[in-house]
């Protein structure tokens, strides 16, 4: 006889970085919520690099802290090494990362799981999601325990059916030698949820003790430390930073790799999976650029209490004693001690092109899923949707309208619509390229785009809601002000010019004008503006940004009110694609599989031309199908 | 698919009418007319004027008139598309109307896809739903047609040439992406230098590729001549003349010319795709006869025929047959031989109805006279050419425009010393730009450059 509980309205299932930020959501939107996890020391667990954020990675993690979610408070922390990237750059790329020390971050996150109303931790394997006509209703644990809820969120990570390999050795287990979940898929798949099978790679873990950092270059941390998120004090979190380690291949690396080719599991067949290309092993890299004389190593602390070092550039899947050889060819590792070997894992996951934009699956009411298990690969990609998926299980069940981010408001609307839209065959990784208005989508302003959406669900508190609508006005009322403020060809104000190598006026002009040459700037031209409010630096920040780059930041707001519209128009899920006579074949084929909501998500399908979206909206508009959504 | 932009065409046919309209429908429709509108004489402004309202006045392109014209304003949602629309009325035929509607794209409005202004009149309720399957055909076949044509009309050599650009913008956009996506493996030091140098390469190739287009160079376009005659009536010599080189066979033989010759010239900015038949007569031979059938298959299909008379011998059967073809096209009648004594009179052919034109294919009499007639009759719009091969060619050179556009902010941006993350914006608008040309969608092809180029990753 099994076990029924039901008194729980939302299952996670996995407790990685997208399980913490879907259970803590649900429990915070006051859902009862349960989060089951296969080992409970496994909790926010690092299993790859010791670091969050970097180019664009980043951007999500100011974005989850803008919408209410846990993980930039969690490094905030938790870091031991903290840098701006791209500082050279404009304010569009650049990118908070930061060293974590791994235990402490995983350790944090479990103490908040913990301590979190209406959330409880299970330490229970899932074996099957139960439906009942096609709407989730519960999940059944290896014990035989059936779990009766409204919503089940999965967050399983690369643990289904995942087997790690190191040469030509396999072990049947998920990352870090723990135990893989090897039922659940066979439960899926009799739902009808089409499945892939995907792989990644992680370098060794050395002892610091056996590196020689003479050898390296040093890697220091940034003198003044920003934090990620918006609601942690700048002052309290400045304090001295571990240094991160660089050091290069050369080729008696490659020789080594070379001769052992055939003993990658990749090379001789033995790996199925599809891997990432922004991630590839040491052998890829050295097949597929064989004219790099060398690539770059980072040896990354994994933490303060452990002498474990991670590897960075050098994930491989070759046998332990080639990969022992290999790394001793590297500079400063000559003598080194691998405490974990590099290894290869394969694992199951869905074609995410089965899910809205909610995360919630197509043909399975109330069953959302997030990170890994969609097909993504990192930490950041896997909070952004678990934290999408809990909102959204939780609107659900509360019978509130679904929350959708669209590629116009954040990397976490690009990041979703492209794996729900595009054809994904390799894990997915965030870049900045990917974001077609990322002028808009800074970093420095996630609170401004989203913070009013995580207040309108409610994870977000009126007090901060209320500081970011006072920031924006303060911004807005200043660079109208600059914009207007007139600046005349007067004494003072050549020799202003002169100073800074800029060109003497001939007529008058704004202090705008003046803001947006190449040598100056705001800040610069406070000594002629005698009006100057006294503003905080992250209010200051925004007005620089917006008074520099006008001109293209309007650019991009055109484009996005073009995007919007086509965005609003709402297709029916259950459109009969094969009744549009005027469709092309290709057309009807994608749209059939992808069932786009939007017009303009149809218009991303690739194989979907711009003749077959105006076939599609006069067909629409003609059986007054189309609906269109006024919100936002 | 941009709904709320402002779109251009034109409306009527680009054949044999006395008025050409530009239709111009958006928001902005009214503020681009004020651009180059200019009345008569005191300065008015379109802009204040009521709806429903016709001006008489004058189209300019900056300082240089283009033609007189009756402007009608219809403010939405009393027009056809239901947005605001702007009717220019000018004198008909193909190059003024191309004029003013090259001048009203420069100011601000997009050319129309295939069947635009329908699409919207019909997605905003101008049009009955009972319409719609009717609209459908019409977006579907237009594009259909529209995409044919499009790579059809581009040249070999072109279509190969904005390949070619398209990957040398890649290329640098998936350098810059790569190295804002991994800064500490890929360095920007002294790129943006290197990158003026090779944007400049790139405005070069377009500016030249632009100038082009209006010699007709670029595109397949022209207007498809077909040069008819009886046997030996000099067809071929007079093919070879204009082309300037041996490329038709000329041999004293009848039926020499058994297939069909296709050259391409042009005249005056004008041009012919011009088409040299086998000479027309009842034969035997078969396969002579198979050229004879296509000959007058293509006179069917023409824009305009040549029709070659040999004037040393008298007007026979066969040239009646010809007459008979000719009758309802354009055609100039080309009295051939006028160097050996004329037994056929420009009197006698009078009654056709045509332009007549002495010309001795040997000795070079008569040309000049020929271009300035062909000029003439297309510049009066009475050579009629395909109008949705005129579009498509129109949008080509859009695209092309704005992919220039594109550079030179790149270059500005350069010159401003922005960072390289501005670059590949406009980078990467140009890129597409020229993807609408050839009709390649964007899709991952950054991701995939990046990736295939640069070395990546942890």
């Amino acid at each position: 006889m099994n076990q029924i509980i039901d008194k729980y309205d939302i299952a996670v299932v996995g407790s990685g970085h997208a399980g913490c930020e879907a259970a803590l959501a649900s429990a915070r939107l006051g859902m009862e919520t349960i989060i089951f996890t296969v080992s409970v020391d496994s909790i926010a667990m690092m299993p790859c690099n010791p670091n969050i954020g970097g180019t664009s990675k980043g951007h999500l993690v100011r974005e989850i802290d803008a919408l209410g979610g846990e993980m930039g408070k969690n490094i905030d922390k938790t870091f031991i090494q903290s840098k701006m990237l791209n500082v050279s750059k404009g304010p569009a790329v650049h990118s908070l990362r930061a060293q974590a020390d791994k235990m402490e971050y995983s350790k944090r996150m479990r103490e908040v799981l913990e301590n979190q109303e209406h959330l409880v931790i299970k330490q229970a394997e899932i074996t099957e999601v139960l439906t009942e006509n096609d709407k989730v209703i519960g999940v059944k644990t290896f014990h035989g325990t059936i779990y009766n809820t409204k919503a089940v969120i999965l967050c399983t990570g690369t643990y289904l059916k995942a087997r790690c390999l190191c040469g030509e050795s396999i072990t049947y287990t998920g990352p870090n030698g723990l135990q893989a979940a090897n039922y659940l898929t066979d439960s899926l798949k009799k739902l009808g949820i089409e499945m892939f099978r995907f792989k990644t790679g992680t370098p060794a873990r050395m002892d610091k003790r056996s590196i020689d950092f003479t050898k390296m270059e040093e890697q220091f941390g940034d003198k003044k430390i920003i934090p990620f998120s918006f609601s942690t004090d700048p002052e309290k979190i400045q304090k001295d930073q571990i240094s991160c380690w660089l050091t290069y291949t050369n080729d008696k690396t490659h020789e080594i790799i070379k001769e052992n080719l055939e003993r990658s599991p990749i090379y001789s067949g033995i790996i199925e999976g599809t891997g990432p290309r922004y991630c590839p092993s040491i052998e890829d890299k050295v097949v597929r650029f064989p004219d790099k004389e060398r690539h770059q190593v980072f040896l990354e602390p994994e933490g303060l209490n452990t002498n474990e070092m991670y590897v960075g550039g050098m994930s491989s899947s070759l046998p332990e004693d080639v990969q022992l050889a290999m790394y001793q060819t590297v500079p400063g590792l000559e003598n080194c001690h691998i405490v974990k070997n590099a290894y290869a894992i394969e694992y199951d996951c869905i074609n995410p092109r089965q899910l809205n934009a909610t995360l919630e699956f197509k043909d399975i009411q109330n069953l959302f899923s997030a990170g890994q298990f969609n097909g993504s690969s990192g930490y950041e990609e896997a909070g952004a949707q678990g934290l999408i998926a809990g909102i959204n299980a939780s609107l659900k069940i509360l019978g509130r309208e679904l929350m959708i981010i669209d590629r116009s408001e954040g990397y976490i609307g690009v990041l979703i619509d492209d794996l729900v839209t595009k054809d994904n065959m390799e894990p997915y990784r965030m870049m900045t390229s990917r974001a077609e208005y990322r002028l808009l989508l800074r970093q420095d302003n996630a609170d401004l785009r989203l913070m009013k959406k995580g207040y309108e669900i409610g994870l977000v508190s009126k007090e901060k809601y209320e500081k970011v609508c006072l920031k924006e006005k303060l911004i807005e009322e200043e660079v109208k002000r600059i914009e207007k403020v007139q600046v005349g060809a007067s004494k003072k104000i050549q020799e202003f010019l002169q100073q800074y190598g800029s060109s003497p006026l001939k007529t008058g002009t704004t202090l705008a004008e003046l803001v947006r040459r190449p040598e100056l700037s705001y800040e610069k031209t406070k000594e002629i503006d005698c009006e100057r409010p006294k503003l905080s630096e992250d209010v200051i920040e925004q007005i620089s940004i917006q008074i520099k780059y006008k001109g293209y930041i309007e650019r991009q707001i055109k484009q996005v009110e073009q995007f919007k519209k086509n965005e609003k128009k709402r297709i029916p899920l259950d459109l009969d694609y094969k009744k549009i006579k005027s469709l092309r074949k290709e057309a009807v084929q994608k749209l059939c599989v992808f069932r786009p909501s939007s017009i303009g998500q149809a218009s991303r399908i690739s194989g979907v031309s711009p003749a077959d979206i105006s076939v599609l909206l006069v067909y629409l508009e003609q059986n007054k199908l189309l609906t269109l959504k006024f919100s936002n | 698919m941009n709904q709320i932009d402002t779109i251009a065409a034109i409306a009527t046919g680009l054949g044999n009418s006395s008025i050409g309209i530009v239709r111009i429908s958006g928001s902005e429709a009214v503020k681009i007319a004020d651009k180059v509108y200019r009345s008569k004489k005191v300065k008015k402004r379109l802009g204040s004027q009521k709806t429903h309202t016709i001006h008489y006045g004058y189209v300019y392109d900056r300082d240089i008139l283009v033609d007189e014209v009756m402007v009608v304003i219809m403010r939405g949602p009393n027009s056809y598309t239901t947005e605001d629309t702007v009717e220019i009325n000018c004198h008909g035929g193909a190059f003024v109307t191309n004029k003013i509607l090259e001048t009203v794209i420069k100011h601000g409005a997009r050319p129309a896809e295939p069947g635009e202004f329908t699409k919207r009149a019909f997605l905003n309720g101008r049009i009955d739903l009972s319409k719609a399957e009717a609209v459908l055909d019409l977006i579907e076949s237009k594009n259909d047609y529209a995409l044919r044509s499009s790579l059809l009309q581009l040249s070999g050599a072109l279509y190969e040439e904005i390949k070619k650009m398209r990957n040398e913008i890649l290329y640098e956009i998936a350098f810059i992406e790569s190295a804002l996506d991994d800064p500490e493996h890929i360095s920007t030091e002294g790129y943006s230098e290197k990158l003026e140098v090779k944007v400049e390469k790139l405005l070069n190739k377009l500016e030249k590729m632009l100038k082009d287009s209006k010699n007709g160079k670029i595109l397949k376009e022209g207007i498809d001549t077909v040069i008819l005659g009886k046997p030996n009536a000099g067809k071929s010599t007079f093919l070879n003349l204009l082309l300037g080189e041996e490329r038709a066979i000329v041999t004293d033989l009848e039926g020499t010319t058994r297939d069909i010759l296709k050259e391409s010239i042009c005249l005056k900015g004008i041009q012919l795709n011009v088409m040299d038949t086998a000479g027309i007569r009842n034969t035997e031979d078969i396969v002579e006869k198979i050229g004879v059938d296509r000959a007058k298959e293509c006179a069917l299909k023409a824009d305009l025929i040549l029709y070659v008379v040999d004037t040393s011998v008298p007007l026979d059967i066969n040239d009646k047959e010809i007459m008979n073809i000719i009758k309802e096209k354009n055609t100039i009648i080309l009295l051939n031989k006028s160097d050996l004594n004329s037994v056929v009179t420009r009197e006698s052919l009078l009654h056709l109805n045509k332009k007549i034109i002495w010309i001795s294919a040997k000795e070079n009499i008569g040309m000049e006279q020929l271009e300035e007639e062909i000029e003439e009759m297309f510049l009066e719009g009475k050579i009629n050419f395909n109008d949705e091969l005129f579009l498509t060619n129109m949008r080509h050179i859009h695209h092309i425009k704005e992919a220039y556009e594109s550079l030179v902010l790149v270059k500005e941006s350069i010159r401003d010393k922005m960072t390289e993350d501005f670059y590949s914006i406009d980078l990467m608008n140009g890129y597409t730009s020229l993807g609408m040309i050839i009709g390649e969608e964007t899709g991952e092809d950054v991701v995939n450059e990046i990736f295939s180029k640069f070395c990546m990753g942890k």
